[in-house]
């Protein structure tokens, strides 16, 4: 088990694309870490440059306390989990988890041993005969898993390792992930695109945007204080309200109402100034009596989401979307009135959390 | 009640099934047939009836001149018996086993492998370069291309002879297999070439990247992602390419043969058989053994083929 530290990681691709700018990261040893972005972000050639499968073009990846900027990907003792598994097709479940191990000329009956316990630990002992191809996506992610628990290796890259399951079984796979790397203690980053995933498995995540980290911090600093207006609009299921507010005062006008200001941003403003005020739609409270503070407008849309609706208000040609449990939800058509918390509202200026 | 309506649509659904067929094009047997029966005339008029044809001359003593040519005689299997007793056609055969082994196994399909991934993740003018060079050389007209080789291993003015020195040195005469296999190999590699490019091309990266996350050596990468991945292709290529090289005619356009029979190759020695001697029926009965040779060569490949699972 060990570290990984990037420091001043940078990758150009040729034709100019720079897809990682000098970007500095440690991960300690026994982490579950998250890297999470959109599509193009660099989280992938993020996670690959670690590997050694992209060479850097700066900076420098340690594992431990080893410089493997230019070891080759076999010679960092790290193992990885590919999001199409890459199991190999024309190996049985023994071949393909023993096969680091045969690469390292590990006697064949050590090989075996040594596959044998770690299917049985993730409850594949009976289909080890079997080839890839008899196997469903859950059991051919398991496999993979197996091969990269069979080589020991002091580090796990996942890229996506979920994204090529149905979505009931990703829930399960997602606990049973978690469970799994708690147990193995291993250090583990894993690449994901999806806000909800990272979240859940994570003891830290990186929010990547155009090969810069735009925030770095536990699942519940991210989404409760997201450092910036990107990172707030990627994080949650339901996205941020994020609208244009001016200073007055002791208070904020936004969208022409008259709204306190947060706890977090007390203090902090001067008179006059231009701010972004966001608060999540889990933290309005809705109702249909007017209040004061409150965000108010016509409802446009309403969504269920199950356990709860999304109401989303026309708020003086502004849009406000606000989470109202079951059983209480309006009618389109309805005027609505939002009051949001001050312990969770935030104030950007330029962008910035203030 | 659903009778009322069910009957009108059985019979509605009747009458749909004789219109159209329930096959993918919906053309029926017929139709289907009348779209490939011109196709299907081609190839019965060019290549069964010729087959055909070949098959009844080796079993007759048919001349290209004099009384046979006009009246052949039917001679059944005194023919083959003749070619099989005649030690030329195992030399012949013999050679051109050696001429596929060493042109077609070795030369084009390693070779053509060899390019093909060294060529794999280069992008740009020396890729392009190299797979032009390899194509001209297969799309050059036999002629022209049998033309250039003469020149370049001509004994007095060859280009061969100047760039090494060794004036007066006769490849053609001194090493005629040789010449015909690289010349083979040469004129043939293109084909190997864009077969693998595109088979590597189908290769998972990966597969490629989980052997090398293992440490897996160049070699074993090969062994275990490449060769598993692609051995349908290898299979496919290995049968055409053999088949393609055991019937050439083309080593006649350089060595004729000669010297002395050093290089006369199956397809070579039919022709000197049927058309320079002139015993059509001999040398029809040596088509027929080339046949049956091509025929147990295919299958074995196809065995091998089917054996995939």
């Amino acid at each position: 088990m060990a570290a990984i530290e990037l420091r001043g990681l940078t990758k150009v691709y040729p034709g100019g694309v720079k897809a990682l700018d000098s970007l500095d990261l440690t991960v300690p040893d026994g982490e579950f870490f998250a890297l999470l972005g959109p599509s193009g972000c660099g989280k992938t050639t993020l996670l690959r440059t670690i590997a050694g499968l992209e060479t850097a073009t700066g900076g420098a990846v340690v594992i431990g306390d080893r410089d493997v900027t230019g070891v080759q990907p076999g010679g960092r003792d790290i193992a990885m989990v590919f999001q199409d598994y890459a199991l190999f097709p024309h190996m049985d479940v023994t071949d393909n988890i023993a096969y680091p191990l045969r690469i390292k000329k590990v006697a064949k009956a050590a090989r075996r041993d040594k596959a044998a316990e770690v299917a049985a630990r993730l409850g594949l002992e009976h289909l080890m005969d079997r080839r890839p191809g008899q196997l469903s996506g859950g059991q051919q992610q398991r496999v993979a898993l197996a091969r990269v628990m069979a080589t020991q290796a002091q580090a796990f890259l996942f890229d996506e390792p979920l994204s090529n399951l149905d979505a009931r079984l990703r829930l399960e796979a997602r606990t049973f992930l978690k469970k799994l790397q708690r147990e193995l203690g291993v250090t583990t980053v894993f690449v994901t695109h999806d806000q909800a995933e990272a979240l859940a498995m994570a003891d830290r995540m990186a929010v990547m945007e155009a090969g810069h980290i735009r925030q770095i911090g536990t699942p519940a600093e991210v989404f409760q204080r997201p450092a910036n207006t990107f990172v707030a609009g990627f994080i949650g299921s339901t996205p941020m309200n994020l609208l244009d507010g001016t200073v007055r005062g002791d208070t904020l006008d936004v969208a022409g109402f008259e709204v306190s200001v947060p706890v977090s941003a007390e203090g902090r403003l001067s008179d006059g100034e231009k701010i972004v005020y966001g608060v999540r739609p889990e933290y309005l409270a809705y109702s249909a009596e007017p209040a004061k503070g409150a965000l108010s407008g016509r409802v446009v849309i309403v969504e269920n989401l199950g356990a709860s609706h999304l109401v989303t208000l026309d708020a003086n040609d502004v849009t406000v979307q606000a989470v109202v449990p079951e059983g209480s939800e309006p009618a389109i058509g309805d005027t609505g009135h939002a009051v949001p918390r001050r312990d969770r509202a935030l104030v950007y200026r330029d962008g910035e959390l203030v | 009640m659903a009778q009322a309506t069910s009957p009108p649509e059985v019979a509605e659904q009747a009458v749909r099934t004789r219109r159209y067929s329930s096959d993918a094009a919906g053309l029926g047997r017929l139709r289907a047939g009348a779209f490939v029966a011109p196709a299907l005339l081609l190839v019965a008029a060019f290549l069964v009836f010729p087959a055909l044809w070949v098959l009844y001359l080796g079993l007759t003593n048919y001349r290209l001149t004099g009384a046979a040519a006009a009246e052949p005689q039917f001679v059944g299997l005194g023919n083959l018996i003749d070619a099989v007793v005649n030690p030329e056609f195992w030399s012949s055969t013999w050679l051109t086993v050696e001429f596929v082994l060493g042109s077609a196994v070795i030369g084009q399909v390693g070779l053509g492998f060899t390019i093909a991934w060294l060529l794999r993740d280069r992008r740009g003018p020396l890729k392009r370069l190299v797979e032009g060079l390899v194509i001209l050389a297969w799309i050059l007209p036999s002629a022209i291309v049998a033309f250039l080789w003469v020149a370049l291993l001509d004994r007095d003015a060859g280009t061969l002879n100047a760039l090494l020195h060794t004036p007066g040195y006769a490849w053609l005469l001194d090493h005629p297999m040789l010449s015909i296999i690289v010349f083979n190999t040469w004129r043939g590699t293109a084909f190997s070439m864009m077969l693998y490019g595109a088979a590597l091309g189908n290769v998972p990266p990966s597969h490629l990247e989980s052997a090398r996350l293992a440490g897996a050596s160049g070699w074993q990468q090969l062994r275990d992602v490449v060769f598993p991945h692609i051995r349908g292709h290898i299979l496919t290529n290995l049968l055409l390419i053999s088949l393609w090289t055991f019937n050439d005619f083309s080593p006649f356009l350089l060595t004729a043969g000669g010297p002395d029979g050093k290089s006369e190759v199956l397809a070579v020695h039919v022709y000197k058989v049927a058309l320079q001697s002139g015993e059509l029926g001999t040398g029809a009965a040596v088509s027929t053994i080339i046949l049956l040779i091509n025929l147990v060569v295919a299958v074995f490949y196809l065995r091998l083929l089917r054996s995939k699972k």
